[in-house]
């Protein structure tokens, strides 16, 4: 594959050693002089030196034979437009954009580019996930669709304990796909029980997705 | 109508105050409060520190209700991504967005921006002006 990484930061740089390393067609676009001279003694001619958000930079790097172009710049605004330009006048059939700040995943999702990454999310979900609290964690967001796999975990003393599934006050558009009990991932049926511990990784909709918080950690 | 402007340089602060003399509802944004002096302290609309790339900044400063979004900084990627927030999450009827880079205003375009390109509107005045002045010699 060809795949070109907008930004030489310390995510570019590493990024583009992995992509490298698997045997890809890499290159890298970078602004800085000196970043330029760095990566280019560590990774060997594989660094463009320009502003990636120029189109004629674009041009130059061959995007429009990429299969994939990566934003991985500070910049939400700058990875946005880098992939709309990539994908709109280069056709590159794959764009991925970091996200900084996470208020703007949905904006670039609105906006068609194909995936988003924000560590700033990343970050949270791990925080959550070992800290007990009642909070579902969005796992995943199905492309293209307001479906979102979530992951909660009940607590002690959850009044749900005991209830069977299908007893389970449930939004609608909304189910529990598996529950993780032990570590062993259990597929249930509708008799299956629920205990306290009990992992529920559940796919709803957006807009229920408070309802099924409130679902799973219902206080009585 | 009621504008929402973003970027207080020359041209922003300049486009506010054509627009307020016209009798029209303008608010003003920009990171800087030190950008938003330069429409001085009779200026009649409403100014705002902030970023026009964050949706609840926006929000706060009645986007919601605008009849027309003008991006005006200095940053193509800023005024781009704030340009499409306007028109495709709020809805603004009118958005208009400033693009240097003129490979960056075409492609926009085609994406439905309304792009205005100083670079190639400055580039046309010239040329014209040019070609103008060695015709009348010519004549």
């Amino acid at each position: 594959m060809y795949i070109i990484v907008a930004g030489g930061g310390k995510v570019g740089f590493y990024l583009a050693r992995e992509l490298v390393a698997q045997g890809n067609e890499v290159l890298v676009i970078e602004k800085d002089r000196g970043r330029v001279a760095e990566m280019t003694s560590d990774l060997g001619s594989v660094v463009l030196r320009g502003n990636a958000d120029e189109a004629s930079v674009l041009a130059e790097a061959g995007t429009n034979r990429a299969d994939v172009v990566v934003a991985v710049t500070g910049d939400d605004e700058d990875n946005l437009v880098i992939c709309q330009v990539a994908k709109r006048r280069f056709n590159v059939p794959r764009t991925i954009a970091r996200i900084n700040n996470p208020a703007n995943e949905q904006i670039f999702r609105l906006l068609g580019i194909d995936a988003t990454v924000s560590s700033t999310e990343v970050i949270l979900s791990v925080i959550e996930q070992e800290i007990p609290s009642d909070s579902m964690v969005p796992l995943v967001r199905l492309r293209d669709s307001d479906v979102e796999i979530v992951e909660a975990t009940l607590p002690l003393g959850s009044p749900l304990a005991g209830t069977a599934l299908r007893d389970l006050d449930l939004p609608p558009e909304s189910i529990v796909a598996i529950v993780i009990r032990d570590g062993e991932p259990i597929f249930p049926g509708g008799g299956t029980a629920l205990q306290a511990g009990d992992a529920l990784i559940a796919l709803t909709r957006s807009t229920h997705e408070e309802e099924l918080r409130q679902t799973f950690f219902a206080r009585r | 109508m009621y504008v929402v402007i973003m970027g207080c340089g020359r041209v922003g602060a300049r486009l506010a105050k054509l627009l307020v003399n016209a009798g029209h509802e303008v608010a003003v944004l920009d990171a800087s409060s030190g950008a938003l002096e330069r429409l001085g302290t009779e200026f009649p609309g409403t100014t705002m520190v902030g970023s026009g790339t964050d949706v609840e900044t926006l929000r706060r400063i009645g986007i919601e209700r605008a009849d027309a979004f003008a991006a005006v900084t200095q940053g193509d990627n800023r005024n781009i991504m704030a340009s499409q927030i306007a028109k495709h999450i709020f809805n603004v009827p009118r958005v208009l967005t400033r693009i240097y880079d003129p490979i960056r205003t075409d492609t926009f375009k085609a994406l439905g921006l309304e792009a205005i390109s100083p670079t190639v509107i400055g580039a046309k005045v010239f040329y014209t002006m040019l070609t103008d002045e060695e015709s009348q010699e010519n004549v």
